[in-house]
């Protein structure tokens, strides 16, 4: 089957809006993704047919819907290649999970003047848990520098490393659409005797996963940036790692026993997992991954670097040098978030003015605020494209830029 | 749909291109700052207190042509006033904006014009640009407040 992505398009019912008498043109899916009709009809359906408390219940209607959410499970450890099914903890989202890491393994193992390798293009949800355990801990922070065309610079890396217990990174960059590389980066921390986290939330719903093959030891994912609902996330980690750490809520679900005196946890996946779960969001993420999987995450990386080598060229050629393109100009390197500047204009007037032709981009820090000023910015504008998006889309962006210039000229 | 020229009159673009009373003022001068964190705007406003009156006003910070624009017509219109009208002053901008004090239901002084700022009434229509619009205010209304 050949990639087609006009038709995909019409999955997506949001996407057939037609606001002011034009379609939308939406190119925000590094920021959340829109949903097939498959998600919405699979949530819809769970809830009609199947909806129950899960883990609790003998009738049979909680056992079929224990099923289903379980299903869900096993769903995301193939997606990933994860060893095990009891490693997929489900969290709100990657925030969460991330910050679970830190709260549970991190505050279990690090002391004051442990140390922990981030590099300078993190999202805030990789800077600020880690941030809370230097308060907390006394730990220490060290940043993987970047080179001028944002990737990683990688010279002094084993330096850098040294002594570190941690070593945690995105494996795509929300800002410079960088893709790093992880297999390397995480032997690099394992020599160093850290541990490994993968922020994989933009990297998850565009690309093959493996985390076998990587030999991460934690991976973080959103369900809302991959067609599936919000409020649900996945955070994966090594079986024997995950039984180690301490649990990070407390609560129902997440218990073997509780007495007056204290409780003793439920095994994995329930020891991370207190409360009533998103039920039907679950659900909704196992829809997503199997839509997704349906079409081929190497057919949608496939499309994607054409959709980006195709972006570069028409933008760099209109406009030359009143453009200026953030992050790696080779697409084997870049996933499809594209930050740019363009001539003096603030990135929120261009959005202002690209929301006449129903083109939405964000406008903003990206939350990766060390990294914006590392550019020199206090915002960009980014637009970033996903399976749906056709090189129309591409052309639209690029014929809406045109008269930004001359409102704003200074 | 309120159309672009609602949004960027040209007294709008103006101020933008043109910021009036930029640069700092030194001690005892009263800096404020305020950000935008949503979009990363930043603001530095300075004033210099004298006799219950804003002797001087001057306004540092990056941001969009709202936030901007707005801030430069705020300083051109509290340079010279009493404290008094200057909170007056803040609070029927943001009234402008749509936005109203809690607990405070005294009326609104309207007598004199707005002038350049009449310009940013439409802001109002494009609401996630209003907190763009009113950053300065609130920064000015914190200066104020530590004078
Ligand atoms: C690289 C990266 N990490 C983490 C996050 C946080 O994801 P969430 O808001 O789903 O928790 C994002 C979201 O923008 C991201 O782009």
């Amino acid at each position: 089957m050949s990639f087609d992505a006009a038709l995909l398009k019409k999955d997506f019912p949001l996407l057939q809006r037609i606001i002011n008498d034009k379609p939308l043109v939406y190119l925000d899916s590094a920021n959340t993704s829109q949903k097939p009709q498959q998600v919405i009809d699979s949530m819809s359906h769970f809830m009609e047919t199947t909806y129950a408390p899960i883990n609790r219940s003998a009738y049979q209607l909680a056992a079929e819907s224990t099923d289903a959410f379980e299903n869900a499970r096993s769903m995301c450890r193939t997606f990933i290649n994860a060893p095990h099914t009891n490693e997929i903890i489900f969290t709100k989202n990657t925030t969460e999970a991330i910050n679970l890491v830190a709260q549970s393994w991190g505050g279990a193992n690090l002391h004051a003047g442990d140390v922990v390798v981030l590099t300078h293009m993190e999202h805030h949800a990789n800077i600020v848990p880690w941030h809370m355990l230097v308060q907390s801990h006394g730990i220490q922070l060290r940043w993987v520098p970047l080179t001028s065309d944002g990737q990683l610079d990688l010279t002094n890396l084993d330096e850098l490393l040294k002594g570190a217990k941690v070593f945690s990174f995105t494996a795509m960059s929300n800002v410079l659409g960088t893709l790093t590389p992880v297999k390397q980066l995480c032997a690099a921390a394992h020599a160093a005797g850290a541990i490994a986290v993968v922020d994989g939330c933009q990297y998850v719903p565009h690309n093959v996963t493996d985390v076998i093959a990587w030999d991460a030891d934690f991976l973080t994912f959103s369900s809302h940036k991959m067609c599936g609902p919000s409020g649900i996330g996945v955070l994966w980690g090594r079986e024997a790692l995950l039984n180690a750490m301490p649990p990070f809520l407390g609560g129902g679900n997440m218990i073997g026993d509780v007495r007056l005196d204290g409780f003793t946890c439920a095994e994995l996946p329930a020891k991370f997992e207190a409360g009533t779960p998103p039920i039907t969001e679950v659900i909704g993420l196992g829809a997503a991954i199997s839509y997704l999987t349906a079409i081929g995450m190497d057919n949608i990386r496939q499309h994607e670097k054409e959709t980006i080598t195709y972006a570069l060229s028409a933008l760099n050629e209109r406009y030359g040098k009143d453009i200026t393109i953030h992050g790696p100009t080779d697409p084997e390197v870049r996933g499809t978030a594209l930050s740019f500047k363009f001539k003096d204009v603030h990135p929120h007037d261009l959005s202002q003015v690209l929301d006449q032709s129903n083109i939405c981009v964000r406008a903003g820090h990206h939350c990766a605020k060390p990294l914006m000023r590392l550019l020199g910015a206090n915002a960009t504008a980014r637009a970033s494209f996903y399976l749906y998006n056709s090189l129309d889309d591409v052309d639209a962006l690029v014929n809406a830029l045109e008269g930004a210039g001359d409102l704003f000229s200074l | 749909m309120p159309g672009l020229e609602d949004l960027y009159r040209e007294i709008i673009l103006d101020h933008y291109r043109t910021p009036r009373n930029r640069g700092e003022l030194a001690p005892p001068a009263v800096k404020a700052e305020g950000h935008n964190p949503l979009c990363g705007d930043e603001i530095q406003v300075y004033i210099d207190v004298a006799d219950g009156m804003v002797r001087d006003v001057k306004i540092t910070g990056q941001g969009c042509s709202i936030s901007q624009s707005s801030a430069s017509m705020m300083s051109a219109a509290v340079k010279g006033k009493s404290i008094d009208d200057i909170r007056n002053l803040v609070r029927r901008f943001k009234h402008m904006m749509s936005i109203e004090e809690e607990g405070n239901d005294s009326p609104i002084d309207e007598s004199q014009s707005l002038g350049d700022l009449e310009a940013l009434q439409g802001v109002v229509k494009f609401p996630v640009r209003i907190k763009c619009a009113v950053l300065s205010w609130n920064t000015l209304l914190d200066a104020l407040n530590n004078a």
